[in-house]
């Protein structure tokens, strides 16, 4: 019941910001997401429950802005590495652990790490990323943490849970 | 209002460039892609808001793709690298943690 209200209040949402908020079409919309949400409810994995506009708070407030400021000095590390005329690469694959459970979490965490300065995840386990690494700093698990995932851990923690 | 939009603009376009330029110049194809990802997200939202700017009636729902596309990209990215990884494409890495959990023998040092 809950994943049905969820995925209903989302379909609807897209659905009026997509075509507008005249009558006829919020009408048409509850109608069409009904019938939708009642469909794939079963195979949705996520729901939520009204701490969510808290929640869509803090994340709009705290993450978006470190995300955006993270992501700027990423293209501009990836323009310095391209304009360069010897590539300065030392690529590898390294470990991250991570204490995120939900799988939201997850996903949120690994494309902060996909789009942060130099590395890339590729694979996702059960309480660790595999990531792509361009240029490895350091020899420790601990240290690769603290580098790729720090910051986005600890806000995306207090977030998700 | 419009001279921002046109900033914006210019700003994505130039991003687009330099991943273009950065999909040549990589070695490898994980890197490719890096510069590739990277590049194309935030061109694609810099292009897309100064649009927004130029046409402002048009800002709900390109707020609504920017979201769409922020979570898409990255893992479509991640999943041309797992399946080049798979495909057992020849790279440049020195270091390789990933091959311990693909063996199946994952002894979690």
């Amino acid at each position: 019941m809950r994943k049905f209200l969820s995925a209903f209040v989302v379909f609807w949402l897209i659905w009026s910001v997509l075509s507008g908020f005249r009558m006829q079409d919020v009408l048409i919309g509850a109608v069409v997401s009904l019938v939708l949400s009642f469909v794939v409810s079963r195979y949705l994995s996520f729901s939520f429950d009204f701490r969510i506009f808290y929640k869509v708070f803090l994340f709009i407030v705290i993450y978006i802005p470190v995300f955006l400021y993270r992501m700027v000095l990423a293209n501009l590390d990836m323009a310095r590495r391209v304009l360069s005329p010897s590539i300065p690469l030392n690529p590898g694959f390294v470990k991250v652990k991570t204490k995120i459970k939900s799988k939201t979490g997850k996903l949120t965490l690994a494309n902060s790490i996909t789009l942060t300065p130099g590395t890339m995840s590729v694979e996702v386990d059960e309480e660790t990323i595999y990531v792509h690494w361009v240029d490895v700093q350091g020899e420790e698990k601990e240290e690769y943490s603290k580098e790729i995932s720090g910051s986005f851990e600890n806000i995306l923690g207090g977030i998700f849970r | 209002m419009t001279i921002i939009g046109y900033f914006f603009l210019l700003v994505g376009a130039s991003f687009y460039a330099l991943g273009g330029l950065g999909m040549f110049r990589m070695p490898d194809v994980f890197n490719r892609l890096q510069a590739g990802t990277k590049a194309t997200t935030l061109g694609t939202i810099s292009l897309l808001f100064g649009v927004g700017m130029l046409h402002p009636e048009w800002m709900l729902k390109i707020l609504l793709i920017i979201v769409f596309l922020t979570i898409t990209n990255p893992v479509s990215s991640s999943t041309l690298a797992r399946s080049a990884y798979l495909a057992k494409v020849k790279t440049k890495t020195k270091k390789d943690d990933l091959k311990l959990l693909l063996n199946g023998d994952d002894d979690d040092d």
